[in-house]
């Protein structure tokens, strides 16, 4: 009896389970999500909550290292087996987009009360548009502002960071006056390819010309960036050392081997964590200096955003974890996570963020930043700028003809770029007269 | 006629036999053709195009460039650098190898050596551990301010050296590395090379008043002759491939100076995606390892004869 009883119930408890994993499975979907290094460890958890608001949805975070993230994108579009969607680089956008990886997005914005324009810090907005068309989402902003010693520039004479280059070089002069055998003003690290692309962004220079078909490097925009750039090697305010010549940049920023430093937000965090506590008053951040005063000082436009890859099955549900991702709340919250700015600029009213007398530098930076050229070729040609400023720094080639070999070699890298848009013009001449005789 | 001739020729007992011996080997050379001769047939191919991304988005984006991708590589610095790079990796690692796998063997093989089992698969170890996992450890021992091998030079009043961050000294370090990853896997062939000498010659050479070292140059030198070659042959190729050592510890620096053919390889074909060009650097780097190993086999039956 009792036995029967049980059965029954079990039976009809199995009926219940499989009908409603039937129900389930059938509306159930699993969106695949790629993330790098440290965004990927914590998005973690805020796509648990996505989950919870969405229970039909489960996310998969696929975490990926910077390092090899560049090519397991590009294998995995070549494999055919991209994830629904993806954090990118903003350098990267183009080259997914040439290979005609990922969705355009307008459609989706254009009905969205969340993701919107006029909600971004408009430089980062732009980098993710191509032809007139969106492809990404921003989701954090980087760029590179100038983190320093106070007490050592004022020490100088100094009682706030100049602003114009000339300023900006005659305290870096007075800085080195006063310094040690093994001090100097400033660390630009040599292999890094950032520092010379700001400079010349910030003397005016397209960096690339007529469209991204050329290189623009021996124009005078450039040029004088790059002379200005490689002086502050050659006149000895800037030790000839790259990234991994220098153990524990912290811990010589606290000796004073350098007053100065490039560098990007995630040092705010760092910096707090790892220079001594004495020191923790005596540095500050600023926005980088113009040539011809703050208006021209901009920076570099980066950062990462999300895109959703053309081969998805599920791109509604993808757009919803974009969204979810852009939310105010959940960007402070994954700012408070990651350390990594917020894209959306209501999330800046938090006052962790509002009251943090570092990050306001990043935000009157985030008003001035400009894209690095919108070409596939980008990544590659950044490794060839590389090259040309450790020949001049180090190999003490001039400027001059560094540049000359950038232009040529980048002239050579975007061949194929200047003979795919001949061809695309070519072809739409062709159709518009096809259309005009009939 | 002439086909009805056939037609009895085709019956005859040689051609069944000749058929039987193509159905036999068929298996075997299906498997090299789809396998092997395909490919690189197919790379050849690759290799006279610009095939790069905008190819990878757009078959009609790929064009025939001819010798190209050959000539801009012999133009360009960063080629010459690998191909230096490489030789200077294989010149001295690859003798490094093979004499440290000698010594190993002779070590082990010693007739006063107890444990021998014991030590031989200690010094085989290195072989079968994963290469990245044992990079790990390596980048350790090389860090400039804690790693152990500045520690125990410090014992010796030497200043620290940064390994992996100095490009003098970073090709020394990945020498060190794959010298001591790889052998034990040549130590034990040298060990089955010299247990195949008869005993008898040392025996005689013994009673002819030979030493220990006068032994060595005249019995086992010479009767390990075929191994030595094979063992240089093997090793030679092997490193002329180097690639998954500076992957794993430098990414080819610093400067470049231990980026090797495969690994400038890697960065054009998977970073870049400039896979003609790669196409172009691997039968590059076929041509160096086909003549540096005719070479090899050439003083071989030189010095056979």
């Amino acid at each position: 009896m009792l036995r029967g009883r049980t059965i029954r119930a079990m039976l009809v408890a199995c009926a219940l389970t499989a009908c409603n994993g039937a129900e389930a499975r059938e509306q159930r979907v699993t969106l695949r999500f790629w993330a790098m290094g440290a965004e990927g460890e914590n998005v973690q958890q805020l796509v648990r909550e996505f989950e919870r608001e969405h229970p039909n949805v489960s996310v998969r975070v696929q975490q990926i290292p910077w390092t090899a993230a560049h090519e397991k994108l590009l294998t995995a579009f070549v494999g055919n087996v991209t994830p629904d969607l993806a954090q990118l680089g903003n350098t990267w956008v183009p080259e997914l987009q040439a290979v005609d990886a990922i969705m355009p997005l307008d459609g989706y914005v254009a009905q969205s009360v969340i993701v919107k324009s006029s909600r971004v810090f408009p430089g980062i907005w732009n980098t993710n548009i191509l032809n007139d068309t969106l492809f990404a989402v921003p989701w954090y902003v980087d760029t590179r502002v100038l983190f320093y010693r106070k007490d050592i520039l004022a020490a100088a004479g100094y009682d706030s960071m100049p602003q114009s280059w000339p300023a900006w070089r005659e305290a870096m002069e007075a800085i080195k006056k006063k310094a040690g055998k093994r001090q100097w003003a400033i660390f630009l690290p040599t292999n890094e390819w950032m520092q010379p692309v700001v400079f010349g962004l910030q003397n005016g220079s397209p960096i690339l010309k007529d469209g991204g078909r050329y290189g623009a490097f021996e124009d005078p925009e450039f040029r004088g960036a790059f002379a200005f750039y490689v002086g502050l090697f050659r006149d000895g305010l800037a030790p000839i050392a790259g990234n991994n010549d220098i153990a524990n940049a912290y811990q010589e920023f606290a000796r004073g081997t350098f007053a100065m430093w490039i560098t990007g937000p995630w040092n705010i965090g760092e910096f707090e964590r790892r220079l001594p506590t004495a020191m923790q008053k005596s540095w500050a951040t600023a926005p980088l200096p113009g040539p011809s005063g703050a208006p021209s000082g901009v920076s570099n436009a980066g950062g990462s955003s999300l895109v959703i890859f053309k081969g998805t099955a599920h791109p509604k549900e993808a757009w919803e974890l974009i969204e979810f991702l852009s939310r105010s709340d959940i960007q402070r919250r994954f700012y408070h996570l990651t350390g990594d700015l917020p894209a959306q600029i209501d999330a800046w009213q938090d006052t962790s963020l509002a009251g943090n007398r570092y990050a306001a530098a990043f935000y009157t930076q985030l008003q001035r930043v400009r894209p690095t050229p919108k070409v596939p070729e980008w990544e590659f040609i950044t490794s060839k700028i590389i090259d040309a400023s450790e020949l001049s720094i180090r190999g003490g080639m001039s400027t001059d003809r560094a540049l000359a070999q950038l232009d040529a070699q980048v002239n050579r890298i975007l061949e194929k770029r200047r003979w795919i848009l001949a061809r695309v013009a070519h072809a739409q001449h062709d159709s518009t007269s096809t259309v005009r005789i009939r | 006629m002439s086909s009805a001739r056939a037609r009895i020729a085709a019956k005859t007992p040689e051609w069944r036999a000749g058929r039987a011996g193509w159905l036999f080997i068929a298996p075997a050379i299906t498997l090299i053709a789809v396998f092997f001769f395909l490919p690189v047939g197919a790379s050849l191919l690759l290799s006279i195009t610009d095939f790069d991304l905008y190819a990878v988005a757009n078959p009609a984006n790929v064009r025939l460039v001819g010798t190209r991708n050959y000539t801009d590589l012999l133009q360009n610095p960063t080629f010459w650098l690998a191909l230096e790079n490489t030789f200077y990796f294989a010149l001295v690692g690859g003798p490094l190898t093979v004499a440290t796998s000698l010594g190993a063997a002779l070590l082990v093989n010693a007739k006063a050596v107890r444990f021998k089992t014991f030590f031989r698969t200690v010094y085989f170890l290195p072989f079968v551990t994963t290469l990245v996992a044992v990079a790990i450890v390596w980048r350790y021992l090389y860090h400039p301010q804690y790693g152990f091998l500045n520690y125990a030079l410090g014992a010796f009043g030497i200043h620290p050296i940064d390994w992996l961050g100095d490009p003098r000294w970073a090709m020394p370090a990945i020498i060190l590395l794959a010298v001591w990853k790889n052998f034990g896997y040549n130590m034990l062939i040298f060990i089955a090379g010299l247990q195949s000498v008869p005993e008898d010659l040392y025996e005689a050479a013994a009673l002819d008043g030979a030493g220990a070292v006068r032994q060595f140059w005249h019995v086992t030198l010479p009767n390990l002759a075929p191994t030595f070659f094979f063992v240089g042959v093997v090793t030679m190729i092997g490193y002329f491939q180097l690639f998954a050592e500076p992957y794993v510890m430098t990414t080819g620096g610093p400067l470049g100076a231990t980026t090797s053919l495969v690994l400038f390889m890697y960065e054009e074909g998977f970073r870049w995606w400039r896979l003609g060009v790669a196409a172009s650097i691997a039968f590059l780097l076929f041509l160096i390892i086909l003549v540096w190993t005719a070479i090899q086999l050439r003083l071989e039956r030189r010095l056979a004869a």
